[in-house]
């Protein structure tokens, strides 16, 4: 722990009080409800606490009356009764039909929140490690969503970071947008763990877990945004991939999904691409990492058709926010890896970690003599479509061929590598090869 | 037989010169001494409530304020997973079979354990287990960050250490089964002539469901953990789907072995309270009989809702609305239990010393705790709550002021009779009332966070989770340091506390302060006690 940070500490203490009148948010319930099943959620919460609250009464009135009367001090002499068969009927059947009341309208609100049956529109999410992918079954419309917030405000490990967004952590590039007044079935899976898809306003909370696909629903009375999060660990980025339902009107909706649609690249005619999902072509170029309400994309997002070859520049552009979506988290936006878990990209850096991990580095010539070295576009390309067995870096064979190449170009002309370019096409040939 | 052995070995009335302990470090390596293992497991447990605490401490810095100030993710991710299986393996458990080893002999009118080798070896199995679980920070890839619950497949993707915590693990179960084989022989087997079951002291009979409860759900955690072994490295698929396996079968075995775990860690702690709110009411239990039945009751149902920790998991309908009743019914005896200590305080004529203050700090807090258990109960409700603080906050407000405030009580109720020294009562008041302070500044506001929809186990978070979050780690500070009074009560008790007198409280009327000196001896009962 560093001296400046036990400073940075003791002066927010010293400020604290200041801290806390200007900005403070002291709430205490539960987030307003937006859909049927989180306002049924919310009345059987008050329900239950008003219950608590009455016993509440009753156990701790009788226990600090005894408390403050029964006291030797106060002269008390302690009376030797014990036993009522009584009394220990009573308190054992009131609460049993206190209790019976509080499950019957609970009963009711779940069987309703397992019904997700009639549903207007069905939506396939998927969570990965470390983002979210909406899939629009039957309409062809598949994104993933990544979380907006730049590093630089995370990381304040020197201090003070970089100001913070107002909804630092919980904005994405790309929100899952969804029609008011519909019911929606969610089909909710994972990709490699188990995480949790949770809004609480929506009353929507379900693990995704890898192999299996479960459901739920819910039904947004008003437009607006809906922000949740993964709630299950998931590995180092659990905190990093939050969840923004865009609710928009019926019309505004479709009005979303044409665009949509005309952004999603044609029905796969590379057969790899069916090994992962489909992602949009458009992430590549554009992700806004402004506010997640602004959609995102446009024709610049369009790219050339397949097989054309593009310019170390745009592929270096279009690499860099692959990299900040995708990458970043582990070998960190400067490229330096961490230390002793995830290698840097950056040529020439050490990098001491156990044989597991460098062994498989050296074997395909990116480390020598406890530095990282540029190693042959190939096994460059391998590792990204492959990943690396028996280490963190997993498979990236769901992003697109373009995205790929983007990315790759950037590692490899970024932080003092010369690496020159890689193209879609080399990609494409690559996932062939295997 | 043991007792034949045991008879063997100390023959009954015949005077014999070995009454002290032997002296230096084999004293406590070959000891088969229930008072010598039992300190050995306080003074072990207190070690451990200190690592887990200062993890503890660290996370409540990191979580001082939004953004990542001193960790990175995945060592947060270690101090959060590692906190959790300190203290529940390291720090209650041992505790409450340190006081087992402690008080049972006594209170049953025992000479010592049935098997004193066996309890040694209990012992000793935990300073292995508990190297190789806090060791894991040492080991390439740092400690297991996968959550107490070590959930597949991200269990599955962590390094070594979490071999290493399988194999603490699978030791700490062996040495909980032991000393439960030990605990119950010596309760069924060796009670003094007419200490009949239904006389006996109730830590003794909490105990006694407990120990059974360790033995039949210690194995189902081997055999899940084991599972996860071959997963991890003999290429099995139990719970990968890919190889036709299930990752939420591991859940269910897990919490078929959680939920009951969550009763060993309370159920002693009922007992003691049993014991210390009649001793400073002085007056007897209020209702002794339905005490048993509501303790073995609440055992026998935590074995049907292990599925309220899987609500979210994707359950039929009907298996969320069994668990949902089950979980339900559970707060009936529980309300029994609370109902029949306040009676027990009722009328009574009360003083508050220390240990019964912890123990009316318990009835409280505890009291909150099961509230708060029975809003998460509501299936609907546990839909929004589930995986937030507000869960946080629960297992915290029955395990820290529910099973460590009934642990300390403990220490500072017995104390006397152990060592022949009053520890410093101006002192213990401190200790208590900074603890209350500290406990719920830290704890209450987190309902307010889960209330609000924030995660557990995240480094980091919204900036509307911000004002609690500060004043929730200025609490948890002040909580952790006030344990350092503790420490230091009970130390400067056993070096230079003023001499207790022969019998301190006067309403304790157990056979350890009805027919034992104080301090005990270390051989005690070795003609066992008619009790009438």
């Amino acid at each position: 722990m560093h001296l400046k940070h036990l400073r940075a500490l003791a002066a927010l203490a010293a400020t604290l009080p200041v801290s806390l009148a200007a900005s403070a948010s002291y709430d205490v319930d539960i987030l307003p409800p937006a859909s049927p099943m989180a306002r049924q959620a919310y009345t059987l919460h008050w329900g239950i606490m008003y219950v608590c609250i009455a016993i509440f009464f009753i156990v701790f009135g009788a226990m600090f009356w005894s408390i403050f009367r029964h006291r030797k001090s106060l002269g008390a002499k302690a009376a030797q009764f014990h036993e009522n068969t009584t009394i220990e009927i009573i308190w054992t059947i009131i609460p049993f039909v206190v209790l019976i009341g509080m499950a019957l309208p609970a009963t009711k609100t779940l069987l309703a929140m397992k019904d997700p049956s009639h549903a207007d529109m069905t939506v396939k999410v998927t969570g990965y490690q470390w983002r979210w992918e909406y899939n629009y079954l039957n309409e062809g419309v598949d994104f993933f969503s990544n979380l907006a917030t730049p590093r630089d405000q995370i990381d304040n490990y020197g201090g003070e970071g970089a100001p913070k967004n107002d909804h630092y952590l919980l904005e994405v590039d790309k929100p899952f947008v969804v029609p008011t007044g519909k019911k929606i079935r969610l089909l909710i899976t994972g990709n490699d763990v188990i995480h949790g898809f949770y809004v609480p306003q929506l009353a929507v909370h379900q693990y995704a877990i890898p192999g299996f696909v479960k459901d739920a629903w819910f039904e947004i009375d008003k437009p607006g945004i809906y922000r949740g999060q993964c709630s299950q660990i998931c590995g180092k980025e659990h905190a990093y991939m939050p969840i923004v339902v865009d609710a928009r009107t019926p019309e505004q909706f479709a009005a979303w999904l044409q665009e949509e649609k005309a952004t999603m690249p044609a029905p796969p005619a590379q057969p790899a691409a069916a090994a992962g999902a489909a992602a949009p072509a458009e992430m590549a170029a554009a992700q806004a990492t402004g506010n997640a309400a602004a959609p995102a994309g446009g024709p610049a997002a369009k790219n050339a058709a397949p097989g054309a070859k593009m310019s170390l520049a745009d592929l270096k552009a279009a690499g860099e926010k692959v990299y900040t979506a995708n990458c970043a988290a582990c070998h960190q936006a400067n490229g330096e890896g961490l230390a002793g878990t995830f290698p840097p990209i950056a040529t020439g850096k050490p990098f001491a970690a156990p044989a597991a991990l460098t062994k498989p580095l050296a074997d395909r010539g990116f480390y020598k003599d406890g530095h990282i070295v540029e190693g042959p576009a190939k096994e460059h390309m391998d590792i990204v479509l492959h990943g690396v067995p028996g280490s963190a870096m997993a498979s990236w064979a769901h992003l697109t061929d373009e995205q790929l190449a983007g990315v790759i170009t950037f590692e490899r002309n970024s932080w003092g590598n010369h690496g020159g370019e890689v193209q879609p096409s080399e990609i494409a040939a690559a996932r062939k090869a295997k | 037989m043991s007792t034949a052995a045991h008879a063997h070995d100390h023959p009954h009335g015949e005077a014999h010169e070995h009454h002290g302990p032997p002296h230096g470090i084999t004293r406590w390596l070959y000891t088969t001494n229930h008072k010598d293992i039992g300190t050995m497991y306080l003074v072990f447990s207190g070690i451990m409530f200190f690592v887990g605490g200062t993890m503890a401490m660290l996370i409540r810095a990191e979580l001082f304020e939004p953004g990542l100030q001193f960790f990175n993710p995945e060592f947060f991710n270690s101090l959060t997973t590692i906190h959790g299986l300190v203290m529940i393996f390291g720090a209650i458990m041992p505790a409450f079979v340190g006081l087992a080893n402690w008080l049972v002999p006594m209170q049953v009118g025992a000479a010592d354990m049935a098997f004193p080798r066996l309890n040694n070896w209990s012992f000793w199995l935990l300073i292995p287990a508990s190297l190789l679980l806090v060791g894991g920070f040492f080991a390439p890839g740092g400690a297991i960050a996968a959550g107490w619950t070590l959930y597949p497949p991200l269990s599955v993707q962590q390094g070594m250490s979490m071999d290493m915590t399988i194999l603490a693990i699978h030791m700490l179960g062996a040495s909980s089964i032991m000393g439960s084989i030990n605990i119950i022989t010596t309760i069924l087997n060796m009670r003094a002539p007419g200490m009949t079951l239904m006389k006996m002291p109730l830590f003794v009979w909490t105990w006694l469901i407990t120990a059974y409860l360790l033995i039949a759900v210690m194995p189902v955690l081997a055999g899940a953990i084991t599972m996860l072994l071959f997963d991890r490295h003999l290429g099995t698929s139990f719970f990968s789907a890919a190889g036709g396996g299930d990752p939420t079968m591991f859940m269910h075995v897990f919490w078929f072995f959680g939920h009951p775990e969550v009763y060993i860690m309370i159920l002693p702690a009922f007992g003691i309270i049993s014991m210390i709110i009649p001793a400073f009411a002085r007056k007897p239990l209020f209702g002794y009989a339905s005490m048993v039945y509501a303790t073995a009751s609440i055992a026998i149902l935590s074995f049907i809702v292990w599925g309220h920790h899987m609500f979210t998991v994707g359950m039929p309908a009907a298996a969320n609305l069994f668990f949902m009743y089950a979980t339900i019914l559970i707060s009936v005896p529980t309300g029994v239990k609370i109902f029949n200590w306040i009676s027990t305080m009722w009328r009574g004529s009360m003083t508050f010393e220390t240990p019964m203050l912890f123990a009316v700090g318990f009835l409280c807090l505890f009291t909150i705790g099961g509230f708060s258990g029975l809003v998460l109960a509501i299936e609907p409700v546990d839909i929004t709550l589930h995986n937030t603080y507000y869960v946080v906050a629960h297992f915290h407000y029955v395990l820290v002021s529910g099973a460590a405030f009934a642990i300390m009580a403990a220490v500072y109720f017995w104390l006397p009779k152990w060592t022949g020294r009053m520890y410093n009562e101006t002192l213990g008041k401190w200790h208590f009332w900074l603890s209350m302070i500290g406990f719920n500044l830290a704890f209450f506001p987190m309902h307010f966070l889960g209330l609000a929809g924030m995660p557990r186990r995240i480094p980091d978070y919204a900036l509307q989770f911000a004002e609690w979050n500060m004043w929730s780690s200025i609490g948890a500070w002040i909580f952790g340091a006030t344990q350092l009074l503790f420490v230091y009560n009970v130390i400067h008790t056993v070096r230079s506390g003023r001499a207790a007198e022969q019998k301190p409280w006067e309403g304790a009327d157990s056979l350890e302060w009805t027919h034992l000196p104080t301090p005990v001896p270390y051989h005690s009962f070795e003609t066992a006690p008619v009790v009438k």
